[in-house]
């Protein structure tokens, strides 16, 4: 589905990703996992078009998206939720909503959306007009996904979404992730915390300064020398 | 008498308010601190004229008019110049909009020449509406009713249509707003239309009874920085309490201290407000 192949990304042309490539295939849960500074926030930032990359391509649907501009390569169903969550925060919850859904023109396919999210988290509709801001992290989060799912998405990137966030609401939301796959949505998920990543993922990668080390299938990666010592501390 | 200068003051402060209202859009939103606004509200100014004396179109009625052509005007100005500063240093932009304010200035000097120009038997000219003791001037009670209309729909504009919404989720943050699939290029030339909107309605309002010339945006360009700074960068509704505030002390101060004191007067509150509460009084 998304194939990335030997990627360079820079910022001022000093590269930070260096010759990267990776693929994620049809309903499958990706995980990339690596250490802060790693650059796995650059290699979705180049996924999603917000970045351009230095060399190499990115394909999505046999179609190569690299050089797209960010909008388009959403229309094409690709979303990704941001790090650090970023809602709107002066906007209302049902306008963050809304504002994911934006390049849905059918109002009565918006309601559905909306309707379907609203499902998945409950509480969002409770407090659907209420300023974005005033939401814990945990359920910025959960907003932030929600919105990410709005537009109906083929492939859904989630970029650290444990960040910041509790132990149980770091449990709350992977469960939510684990129910959207199970939808058949294809996720590709990148993390810090490792050992979650790779449980609730098919496969993953590993990213260490800019580079891949490593891929595998999730329990196949957390039996490897690398992952053990470097990020579970075993 | 008071009571007169106070209702001059509100008045005046409406008007302030909606020059404010489209500076703070493009502050706000593009974070563009564009000098060429009052060449905007000038160019606004002389469609009314032209209109009038071409075509005898009163300027009430070339409203629509002049707000059309500073809002292509204000996106032919982001796909010309502006487009091209964007995310480059803060002072490139500030460069640019002043070239453009330069640019807008000489190009009606040489093609209007630098004369004042006066409307001349509009609908609203030398009317009067009489209160008990406070007598008002209908041109600009009218002008202070279009712009509060104006700023009405502004608001509505920004708060309640998709791409209101849209270019609030880019003022709040570009990167995000790209990864909903907004073309943020697209909301930044609507934004800048939208800020040209503005004056070219506050143009039309204020030529009735203000003298038209190659400068005349000048002066409430500047008042417009200092409602913005007050009311707070991108915030609306804080522009239009503080161009109030700032309309009703230009008056009272005017009176009380002498015209020659009332800018400094304004001034200084700006400073006030400034050191005090340094995102404004009605700041995010």
């Amino acid at each position: 589905m998304l194939k990335v192949k030997n990627i360079k990304v820079g910022y001022d042309n000093v590269p930070v990703i260096f010759d990267v490539s990776f693929e994620v295939r049809e309903k499958e849960v990706v995980s990339i996992v690596g250490s802060n500074g790693a650059g796995k926030s650059t290699l979705l930032r180049t996924v999603s078009g917000i970045l351009k990359p230095m060399n190499g391509e990115v394909e999505f649907l046999g179609q190569r998206i690299d050089g797209l501009k960010a909008n388009k390569i959403v229309e094409l169903g690709i979303s990704h939720v941001p790090e650090g969550r970023h809602v709107f925060g002066k906007l209302s919850i049902k306008d963050n909503l809304l504002m994911g859904a934006y390049i849905i023109k059918s109002e009565g396919e918006k309601k559905k959306s909306l309707d379907e999210v609203y499902e998945i988290f409950p509480k969002l509709k409770e407090r659907e007009n209420q300023k974005a801001e005033t939401l814990s992290g945990g359920e910025q989060q959960m907003l932030a996904i929600a919105r990410g799912l709005m537009s109906k998405p083929k492939l859904l990137m989630v970029d650290e979404m444990s960040l910041g966030l509790a132990p149980l609401m770091v449990e709350t939301v992977m469960q939510a992730l684990k129910y959207i796959s199970s939808t058949g949505l294809t996720v590709l998920l990148v993390e810090q915390k490792v050992q979650e990543a790779l449980e609730v993922a098919d496969r993953g990668y590993v990213l260490q300064n800019g580079r891949m080390v490593i891929e595998g299938t999730g329990e196949m990666l957390m039996e490897t020398d690398i992952v053990k010592k470097a990020y579970l501390g075993l | 008498m008071v009571l007169q200068i106070i209702s001059n003051g509100i008045l005046m402060g409406f008007i302030y308010a909606l020059v404010a209202v489209g500076l703070t859009l493009t502050w706000g939103v593009m974070d563009i601190t564009n000098f060429a606004h009052g060449e905007m509200l000038m160019v606004g100014m002389y469609t009314a004229f032209w209109m009038f004396e071409l075509f005898s179109i009163d300027p009430l009625l070339s409203i629509p008019i002049s707000t059309l052509v500073v809002f292509l005007l204000g996106v032919l100005l982001y796909k010309l110049v502006i487009k091209r500063v964007l995310g480059g240093s803060g002072l490139t932009a500030l460069l640019a909009t002043f070239g453009l304010s330069m640019f807008l200035k000489n190009l009606a000097q040489f093609l209007f020449s630098p004369n004042y120009r006066y409307i001349n038997g509009a609908i609203v000219t030398d009317k009067k509406i009489v209160l008990g003791n406070v007598i008002l001037g209908l041109p600009q009670v009218v002008a202070a009713v279009g712009s509060i209309i104006m700023t009405l729909i502004i608001i509505y504009f920004i708060n309640k249509t998709k791409t209101g919404k849209a270019i609030q989720a880019t003022a709040l943050n570009r990167d995000t707003a790209l990864l909903m699939g907004i073309d943020t290029d697209k909301i930044f030339a609507i934004t800048f239309g939208v800020s040209g909107a503005c004056v070219g309605a506050a143009g039309a309002l204020m030529s009735s009874f203000f003298p038209i010339y190659p400068q005349s945006g000048g002066l409430y360009s500047i008042i417009a920085f200092v409602i913005v700074a007050m009311g707070g960068l991108g915030n609306i509704k804080g522009a239009l309490y503080a161009g109030l505030i700032i309309g009703l002390t230009e008056a009272l101060g005017g009176f009380f201290l002498g015209t020659q004191f009332k800018y400094a007067l304004v001034f200084l509150i700006y400073l006030i407000v400034i050191q005090v509460r340094p995102k404004g009084l009605f700041g995010w």
